[in-house]
């Protein structure tokens, strides 16, 4: 039986927008810790960790830009798609409605904002099948400001003599965190995404946001990428909105897919460090918890 | 210690300011972003849009050595009154191209955003005695708190993020980045970091 899962997706939206992941929270007080007294970087951490407990205790969006609503939703064989989008659509406006999501749809054509963050490919839905009763939510809200500075590279790059090997992999994600400079809300968590075609090099890349911090990749060749990255990039020195200090990303998480023999893309997905994410997981009668 | 601040800000105040020095602002500031700046070029720099008059006079009562905070807010209608939810500062490069302008068009004392503006703005500050004013960026639960009153919204039709949106706020904390005589923290950070990425590229 297919259950209404249009609370469920409220709720999730609610959170994420309005609580940030325990495992941020404490990666943001470790990066805190690590940067210099007296110094703006750490005058940029003491304003973050203090609005992230404002935010969280009055229950209202940690950012005003609540980003572009992204669903991973995995679902039962024989489940109606339509159905799902249109509930999570009715969820997104609602929350929209209570000033839970700042409306963020807007017509590329006329330039009209649609008013509820419902449009023509807004909220972004993936669905995936899976076995036996499991259903589960997952949900970004990452803002505009860190999806412009996100982008995708083509291998070789020669003007970074970059090729295609995660040497080369290395050195472009590096210059995309360079480039970002303060301009993407840093220190970040970045999404790699390697291989694939353009499109699902960047939606691979993305999800990649959905992993917590703290975790540590299975594959330990893009684990000992992702800590070599990491590495270079706080020692870049931009630090938290580009003020200069120690901690530029608080994470690298890298995932790959088979590429095209004439093709090698690496794409990087920016999550500002309001990196917003929430889950509802369900059993089997529809009971659901909300998850971050 | 940060130096407070209160609009209109004289000329001399803003000359004081340097690249690093932490401010707290006070007073009345208006929000503008993409839609607002394009307005304000469109219809008052390159030519004089006689029908929109009435705008323009309107925001040079707030605006005259006044502050413009780039950031498209959450709001909540509270009965008859508008209240700020969520209000932290929106990329300010994407109003490169129209800010000096602005900044000229008003006697701007600065602008607040984050991630810091380019060499056209720049020389807009040192001309025109303005300063960019780095916000916290994400911060908008934090800063909502800094903002007293809403005095009102001009332009409402732009949608809620794109409007003029006239505040009054007490203490917001920003970080002085852009100063008058021509220091850019943001290009000092850059240059340091190109000169790491470099090496870190040669491994």
């Amino acid at each position: 039986m297919q259950f209404s899962v249009e609370q469920a997706a409220f709720e999730v939206v609610k959170r994420a927008a309005t609580v940030l992941p325990p495992d941020v929270v404490r990666a943001l007080r470790d990066a805190r810790d690590r940067e210099e007294e007296g110094s703006n970087a750490r005058m940029a951490f003491d304003a973050i960790l203090e609005n992230v407990k404002i935010a969280a205790e009055h229950s209202v969006p940690i950012c005003q830009d609540t980003g572009w609503p992204t669903f991973f939703v995995q679902h039962p064989a024989g489940w109606s798609l339509r159905r799902m989008r249109r509930e999570i659509e009715a969820a997104v406006a609602r929350a929209a409605g209570e000033a839970i999501l700042r409306p963020n749809a807007v017509d590329s054509v006329s330039g009209k904002n649609s008013g509820n963050c419902v449009g023509i490919g807004i909220p972004t839905i993936y669905f995936s099948e899976v076995d036996g009763p499991g259903f589960r939510i997952d949900l970004l809200l990452k803002g505009g400001g860190s999806e412009n500075v996100s982008g995708q590279f083509s291998l070789p790059d020669r003007t970074l003599e970059a090729g295609r090997d995660l040497d080369g992999v290395f050195k472009v994600v590096l210059k995309a965190v360079f480039d970002a400079q303060g301009k993407g809300c840093g220190p970040a968590v970045v999404g790699v995404g390697i291989g694939g075609d353009r499109a699902h090099s960047l939606s691979l890349a993305k999800k990649q946001l959905l992993r917590p911090i703290d975790d540590v990749n299975p594959d330990p060749r893009l684990a000992e990428l992702e800590e070599r990255i990491k590495k270079a990039a706080n020692e870049l020195g931009i630090g938290p909105m580009g003020f200069g200090g120690k901690n530029t990303v608080l994470a690298v998480k890298a995932g790959y897919a088979h590429r095209h023999p004439a093709s090698f893309f690496v794409s990087v997905a920016y999550f500002c460090w309001a990196s917003r994410r929430a889950s509802a997981v369900f059993d089997a009668e529809g009971n659901y918890r909300v998850t971050q | 210690m940060a130096i407070k601040i209160t609009t209109p800000v004289p000329n001399d105040t803003i000359a004081s300011l340097k690249a690093g020095d932490a401010v707290l602002i006070n007073g009345i500031i208006v929000t503008a972003r993409d839609m607002a700046h394009k307005y304000l070029v469109e219809n008052f720099v390159k030519t004089r849009n006689e029908a929109e008059a009435a705008v323009l006079e309107k925001l040079e009562g707030y605006l005259r050595n006044g502050i413009i905070y780039h950031c498209g807010p959450i709001v909540r209608k509270e009965g008859d009154e508008w209240r700020f939810v969520s209000a932290g500062p929106t990329t300010s490069i994407r109003e490169e191209i129209y800010e000096a302008d602005v900044m000229e068009l008003f006697d701007l004392a600065g602008v607040i955003g984050k991630g810091g503006m380019g060499p056209r703005t720049l020389e807009g500050c040192r001309k025109n005695t303005s300063v960019y004013f780095h916000a916290i960026g994400g911060a908008g639960a934090l800063i909502a708190r800094n903002v007293k009153r809403v005095v009102e919204v001009i332009k409402p039709e732009f949608g809620t993020p794109e409007a003029f949106w006239v505040i009054e706020v007490a203490d917001f904390p920003c970080l002085v980045t852009m100063d008058s005589h021509g220091n850019s923290l943001h290009d000092a950070v850059a240059a340091e970091s190109k000169k790491r990425f470099e090496e870190l590229l040669k491994g």
